[in-house]
């Protein structure tokens, strides 16, 4: 917190004064060194000039955790902050998303996260792009020094790992070019608990390595639904996966949007008439909400606590000056404060960033059985029953899979095309699963030009 | 733990002179375990895949035609729907046969551990599969979903199997009317 101080002296030494006071306590940090300090630290004026005038950060998610970041990050002196998200405001979002007010209800959360901070936080230039990380590209996202999640969907964090791990880039030892790293520094909540949490890709356990980390999703056996409820959850239930694709109240073909108040109303309604017929109490509005939604109650101070940890490892790995954290952080709130902090390892078969991609030279009017038989025979490969797909132009094709019948029939015929017929290039990635890879590996094609087409010439 | 910024080359690429290359979308986490997955299906020979779409193996159908047991010279199709959060989530499963069966209700809804509650991301499309064609070999009337045909297992097994008879040949059980599914 800062506060303009306004005396009758003159302007202009009021301004650096104030300046002095408000990054003094950020310079203790940067300028000096001390027993904390990570062990390559150089204490300099520079970093502090870095952070404010170089180093490019990406906020994914301008909700709970989003804003927090933002003005987390902003107070503490980074301006080239961007901002992605793809909601607008709700009434219900009032209470924690401190950025925003009853007017902005409808609007954009990143826009008016965006304009909040910018105003309130002098020099800060942050930049908002309303709409979702799926939109934007690999230019877009490598950009960036440091990216931070306030996130409430799983897939989305795959997608941006995803995205991360494609971003890298090996040399050729197969060594990991280490700049091509775009650290990633990832929060959640979820009622009073919590994790921060910060990952290297390509060097430390990455999203899809601790897939199994998270929670599943609650679910009830569908026999207690259909037949013995006990719970108003049950009901609800009921109505949401069988009742509505029975009755189909808005067409058939009409998905159950929970958004959607009129929806929400339908299962409610339903859902009572079922809990009376079964003696069950406590089918309320919001409760048919919360099933239908998977909510659960977001806290203020949880996001306040996990925000501030990811932003502190921003700034950790922005200026070096301590060493982050190793590398899971779980905060637990609902019974006292606990945390824990451990290293979550990285998977040896991770699908997404243990898949550092292999280079296969062939010919450039080769066809896709010399591909085939070199996964087969070569020393490096040695495989049984190769499945073969790429993705061209964002599809994904099949291009040949012996192990399922079907697909082999009609995939057979690719063998012998070439594979600059079936839109491969030079550079061009495809993907390759058998049993003797613990998950699919990827093999950058390198087409080499044929000498004799090129003597015939 | 590395330095990742020399403050040397602190600069970053300004968006769109993004290296040479262009952006090629890469295939999803989901597309790559289900392309595993299905690269090691190794089905029993009751089960047969079709695939609408050799291109979409996110979409395809499982064919169960048991050789014993009450369902024994049927055939039953399932629709597999994987979707983006695969593994975390496990497939959308539904039988698209009219099928009497404790276990499957008659909007193909089937009541089976793994594909709801007990999912873990460590099972594959071959563990739905092996679970399908139990359900078949032996139908669990402890957990019903078609009640009617589970109170008939539990209490009369002669008219129940008369009953799955009756319905694989087409024709109505109570007042559902199945289509006949024998092979």
């Amino acid at each position: 917190m800062f506060i303009v101080v306004t005396t009758m002296d003159s302007g202009e030494s009021q301004v650096s004064e104030y300046q002095n006071r408000r990054w003094m306590n950020i310079r203790k940090l940067l300028e000096r060194s001390g027993p904390f300090c990570h062990p390559d630290f150089e204490p300099s004026a520079e970093i502090l000039d870095f952070i404010m005038n170089s180093c490019k950060v990406l906020v994914v998610g301008a909700g709970g955790l989003g804003c927090e970041l933002l003005k987390d990050l902003a107070l503490m002196g980074f301006k080239k902050i961007h901002i992605v998200d793809m909601d607008t405001i709700e009434l219900s979002n009032l209470n924690r998303q401190f950025l925003f007010r009853k007017n902005d209800i409808g609007l954009s959360k990143a826009k008016c996260a965006v304009e909040f901070v910018n105003k309130r936080i002098p020099g800060c230039e942050a930049v908002a792009h309303h709409c979702t990380i799926q939109s934007l590209d690999e230019g877009f996202y490598r950009q960036f020094h440091i990216i931070v999640c306030g996130l409430d969907s799983i897939v989305a964090r795959r997608w941006l790992n995803g995205m991360l791990v494609s971003l890298l880039e090996y040399n050729d030892d197969r060594s990991l070019d280490q700049s091509s790293v775009i650290p990633m520094v990832d929060g959640g909540t979820e009622g009073f608990k919590g994790n921060a949490r910060v990952i290297l890709p390509g060097m430390s356990a990455c999203i899809e390595c601790t897939l199994d980390l998270y929670p599943p999703q609650k679910t009830y056996p569908l026999c207690t639904i259909a037949n013995t409820p006990r719970l108003p959850e049950h009901c609800i239930e009921y109505v949401k996966v069988i009742q509505w694709a029975k009755e189909n109240p808005w067409g058939s073909g009409t998905a159950l949007d929970g958004d959607d108040p009129q929806h929400v109303a339908w299962v409610y309604e339903k859902a009572q008439e079922r809990a009376m017929k079964h003696g069950i109490a406590n089918v309320t509005y919001r409760l048919t909400q919360g099933v239908l939604k998977n909510i659960i109650p977001a806290v203020a101070s949880t996001n306040a606590a996990i925000a501030a940890a990811c932003a502190t490892e921003v700034f950790k790995l922005a200026s070096s000056c301590c060493v982050n954290m190793n590398n899971y952080m779980i905060l637990n709130m609902a019974d006292g404060v606990y945390t824990y902090t451990f290293s979550a390892e990285k998977r040896q078969d991770c699908i997404a960033c243990s898949n550092t991609p292999h280079v296969m030279e062939i010919e450039s009017n080769a066809t896709l059985q010399v591909i085939y038989d070199k996964l087969c025979e070569d020393q490096g490969y040695m495989m049984k029953s190769p499945g073969i797909t790429t993705v061209i132009n964002g599809r994904n094709k099949t291009l040949y899979m012996s192990s399922i019948k079907s697909i082999e029939e009609r995939t057979r015929d690719n063998l012998k095309k070439k594979v600059t017929e079936m839109g491969l290039y030079n550079g061009a990635d495809i993907l390759v699963a058998d049993v003797t890879t613990p998950s699919t590996i990827t093999i950058k094609l390198k087409l080499i030009e044929n000498e004799d087409v090129e003597m015939s010439r | 733990m590395i330095k990742l910024f020399s403050l040397k080359q602190q600069k970053k690429d300004e968006e769109g002179s993004a290296r040479a290359g262009g952006s090629q979308k890469k295939a999803s986490a989901a597309q790559l375990r289900i392309t595993k997955d299905l690269n090691e299906l190794n089905l029993p020979k009751t089960c047969s895949t079709e695939f609408p779409d050799p291109d979409d193996l996110l979409n395809f159908k499982l064919i169960i035609c048991p050789d014993e047991g009450f369902y024994r010279g049927g055939r039953f199709v399932f629709s597999f729907k994987v979707g983006p959060n695969y593994p975390h989530e496990p497939p959308k499963v539904k039988c698209e046969t009219a099928v009497y069966h404790p276990n499957i209700d008659l909007e193909g809804n089937v009541c089976l551990n793994i594909l709801r509650e007990d999912w873990k991301p460590v099972l594959t499309v071959n563990s739905i599969v092996y679970g399908l064609q139990y359900l078949f070999l032996e139908p669990n009337p402890e957990d019903p979903l078609n009640k009617e045909a589970a109170d008939e297992l539990q209490s009369n097994r002669r008219l129940f199997e008369q009953h799955v008879q009756r319905a694989m040949r087409g024709g109505y059980v109570g007042s559902s009317y199945f289509e006949r599914c024998l092979k």
